[in-house]
């Protein structure tokens, strides 16, 4: 097949012909993302270990397993409540590879710079991934800055990316989870997300809603301590808990039900939520994690949860069942069902 | 149409010649327009729509309504029981 | 305060659920007219724990639905220009025009911004007197007294870069429509809580006495939406046909007083366009001349506008109640959120997109014959 042949295989079917450009929702973590993923990027890089598509790849090297992830980190405002871009970054990368329950090692950053941003900001910045990178245990090794002229970058954008060590007979990934697991839920969520959205223009909010970014190894040692059957760990980033779910669920061709009454959700998140129309299963978490471990084992593995400060509040919130493959169903609060679809773009604040 | 959301007044205040107000929605809280509800007061609850209070809400009716449906729901018992 | 939950509580609402099931001796159709109302029965399972005998259709309380597609082109044209800032409410945003939609504009470098309230625009345009700021006021009478308010205050500080684009539409005039309809089936209505919390609900009760309907003003929680049925379904029962206020807390039957002062100084009532419903006489509003500047509709020249409907589209049938979403042939194939054919299966609050998001689990799809 010619490059025109093969480019035209991948922009068929529908979905990326339906936008001749890039969206912000390409970017939102909903289903036009994993369109852009599964329909460009994977056909064309091609390969084992990316065809999985979970947030790290994890591979055999002599005789250790290593698992090795890349991100990059667009926040806007740079400083929002609880955290910055910086610990952001670290602490991001470090929980993707701690969803394969590695251990994370070392990270790379790479920082794109735009002209005219304050050396003060900078400062703040890496500052806090230094303090960041020494909580976390890691160490960043390399990087590189590049500078780009004013207007064509966003003050700072920075790109990591992470590589830990995965020990024996752990075998975490999504496509992993089955049927009859317990669904764990580590704590609250939607503060990462209100915390952005109150600074947002347009948008904004007087709260005391912190991001709850933090390093979430440890977490995960603790419950790997208990068991090493972790069948699969994800960390609801952007797209929230639905996201996260819908994607497990679609992995491992298993259904999802969960009960709308577990899953906690701080006051004053609610109310945001409620005053600009927003469901909180769909806003970024950057400090929890899901995990499907098998029902038996799940109270040892929340007990050994709370006790860590990451964990206090772990919880079930439902279970994988083999019904209604890749659907995720949540008992309403009076009762009945509805499903958690997968978001397309993102969420938008809505006055309906 | 219409997302309304309880909250509380806990500011007064005047921009640009407009009556604004704080209000409170359970912990987060955001300016408001009052110019609808010239005698609003702090510490009383109001129902927002983008950004202007439309309706004051008093704790009595939320009580009352709330106290209606359980009433209602006893009242009809009792005749279920009678007629059933 | 007493919190939502207390209006979310299961036992509550299964409780008014069993006096429905006893009170409702034979089958009964009421429409809910508001968007919002819809959001929250399909997102609660309301419709899941009704007794079998009460059927909700769904009405066209969905001013993002029933906007014209002539409208959003315009507003898209608009948005297009490189002199403008578009502000909108999130919900308008992935509403697809004949050829794009406000996304794609802001991807090819439009200014396209998300508020949410009207002042946030005005600021916008206080604080960029070189662009010329166009806000996108779609909505029933809810929340024209907060984009009227935008305009008064505009013209007060004297903005010479601000403008509305209107397109608010009326509910009375819509239930009258569906009411004249031969084939209307609806025997009772929810009227919305909240277009009523500013309007009032005195301009129901000539038209309960007139067609024989109960119209209960009705709110958005589960508990207020299952007693606003509740109270229909009582009226229906004993062959009465009043207006009945069921969200007392929120609406008083005059409305909002200084609201609808503001709304008259601003707005006038004209025809208006019915997205898949067709004209409806006097049932919009519009700007009045005196502040012809601070139309955007008038202000802004893009040149003709050919519309292009989806011809598999029966968004007008579902507007109207007369067919459900599922009961259409695209439902969930060529038609899903993701690629939405008309603005029911975009807007969050459009039934066809309800039902895909919350309740696909729940009933057959037609298939294609």
């Amino acid at each position: 097949m010619s490059i025109a042949q093969n480019l035209q295989a991948f922009t068929c079917p529908l979905p990326l012909r339906d936008y001749p450009n890039i969206v912000m929702g390409h970017g939102g973590g909903g289903k036009l993302s994993r369109d852009l993923v599964a329909h460009l990027f994977a056909p064309t890089f091609d390969n084992a270990l990316l065809a999985p598509l979970n947030d790290q790849a994890v591979f055999a090297l002599n005789d250790a397993r290593l698992a090795f992830t890349t991100d990059s980190f667009v926040v806007k405002p740079i400083f929002f409540p609880g955290g910055n871009i910086g610990e952001l970054a670290v602490n991001g990368t470090v929980n993707d590879l701690a969803m394969s329950g590695a251990r994370p090692l070392y990270l790379s950053a790479g920082f794109i710079l735009e002209e005219g941003f304050a050396l003060d900001d900078l400062t703040r910045v890496v500052y806090t991934m230094g303090q960041a990178a020494k909580r976390a245990g890691v160490q960043i090794v390399t990087g590189d800055t590049k500078v780009v002229e004013a207007g064509h970058g966003d003050k700072i954008y920075i790109n990591t990316a992470g590589i830990g060590i995965v020990p024996d007979g752990v075998n975490i990934a999504a496509q992993n989870a089955r049927a009859g697991d317990a669904i764990i839920l580590s704590g609250a969520i939607g503060l990462h997300g209100i915390a952005i959205l109150s600074q947002r223009e347009g948008l904004r909010f007087d709260s005391e809603i912190l991001s709850d970014c933090a390093p979430l190894h440890d977490l995960v040692a603790a419950m790997l301590a208990i068991t090493r059957d972790i069948h699969a760990l994800r960390d609801p980033t952007r797209g929230g808990i639905a996201s996260a779910l819908n994607e497990i669920a679609d992995a491992a061709k298993i259904g999802i039900e969960i009960d709308e009454r577990a899953i906690p959700v701080p006051r004053d998140v609610a109310s945001a939520c409620e005053m600009l129309g927003l469901d909180p299963f769909y806003v970024a978490n950057e400090g929890k994690l899901i995990a499907f471990v098998p029902d038996e084992i799940a109270p040892r593995v929340i007990e050994a949860m709370r006790s860590n400060p990451l964990g206090l509040d772990a919880t079930i919130i439902g279970h994988a069942v083999a019904q209604h493959s890749g659907m995720v169903v949540a008992r309403t609060p009076i009762g009945a069902t509805r499903i958690v679809d997968m978001m397309i773009g993102e969420q938008l604040p809505r006055i309906c | 149409m219409c997302l309304g959301v309880p909250g509380k007044i806990t500011e007064i205040y005047e921009v640009g010649g407009l009556k604004m107000g704080r209000v409170d929605f359970g912990g987060v809280t955001r300016e408001a327009c009052l110019e609808y509800l010239p005698d609003l007061q702090i510490g009383e609850y109001t129902i927002v729509h983008v950004g202007f209070a439309i309706s004051r809400l008093t704790e009595e009716d939320a009580q009352a309504t709330l106290a209606l449906f359980r009433e209602a729901g006893a009242f009809e018992e009792e005749l279920g029981a009678d007629t059933g | 305060m007493q919190s939502l939950d207390s209006f979310r509580d299961e036992a509550r609402v299964r409780a008014v659920m069993e006096q429905l099931a006893r009170v409702a001796t034979r089958e009964w159709i009421l429409m809910e007219v508001c968007g919002g109302q819809t959001h929250s029965i399909m997102r609660y399972g309301i419709d899941q724990l009704l007794p079998k005998q009460i059927e909700l259709v769904h009405g066209p309380g969905c001013p993002v639905c029933v906007t014209p597609l002539e409208v959003i082109d315009r507003a898209l044209a608009i948005a297009a220009r490189p002199d403008v800032i578009f502000a909108s409410f999130g919900d308008m945003l992935r509403v697809p025009g004949s050829t794009t939609d406000l996304f794609q504009i802001k991807a090819k470098g439009g200014d396209v911004r998300i508020v949410y309230s009207p002042l946030d625009a005005l600021q916008i345009a206080r604080d960029n007197p070189g662009k010329q700021v166009v806000f996108f006021a779609v909505g029933f009478e809810t929340t024209a007294p907060a984009n009227g308010m935008a305009v008064f205050q505009a013209r007060r500080e004297g903005l010479k870069n601000f403008s509305i684009l209107v397109s608010h539409v009326l509910v009375p005039p819509a239930i009258i429509a569906l009411l004249g309809d031969p084939e209307n089936r609806v025997q009772g209505f929810l009227a919305a809580g909240h277009v009523c919390a500013v309007m009032g609900y005195r301009e129901y009760e000539p038209l309960a006495e007139k067609y024989r309907v109960p119209i209960v003003v009705t709110g958005f929680e589960p508990l207020d939406i299952v007693n606003g049925i509740l109270a229909c379904v009582r009226q229906l029962e004993a062959g009465r046909a009043e207006v009945e206020n069921a969200y007392p807390r929120a609406v008083l039957r005059e409305g909002n007083v200084a609201a609808q002062k503001l709304i008259a100084q601003v707005f006038e009532v004209c025809n208006r366009k019915w997205r898949g419903i067709g004209e409806i006489p006097a049932s919009g509003w519009r700007l009045r001349d005196e502040f012809r500047d601070l139309d955007a509709e008038q202000k802004f020249d893009v040149g003709d506008l050919r519309v292009n409907e989806s011809p598999l589209c029966i968004s007008g049938l579902v507007l109207q109640g007369r067919k459900k979403p599922n009961e259409c042939v695209a439902f969930g194939k060529q038609c899903t959120p993701a690629k939405p054919l008309g603005a029911t299966m975009v807007s969050t609050e459009g039934a066809c997109a309800a039902y895909y998001r919350y309740a696909r689990h729940t009933f057959a799809v037609v298939s294609e014959q």
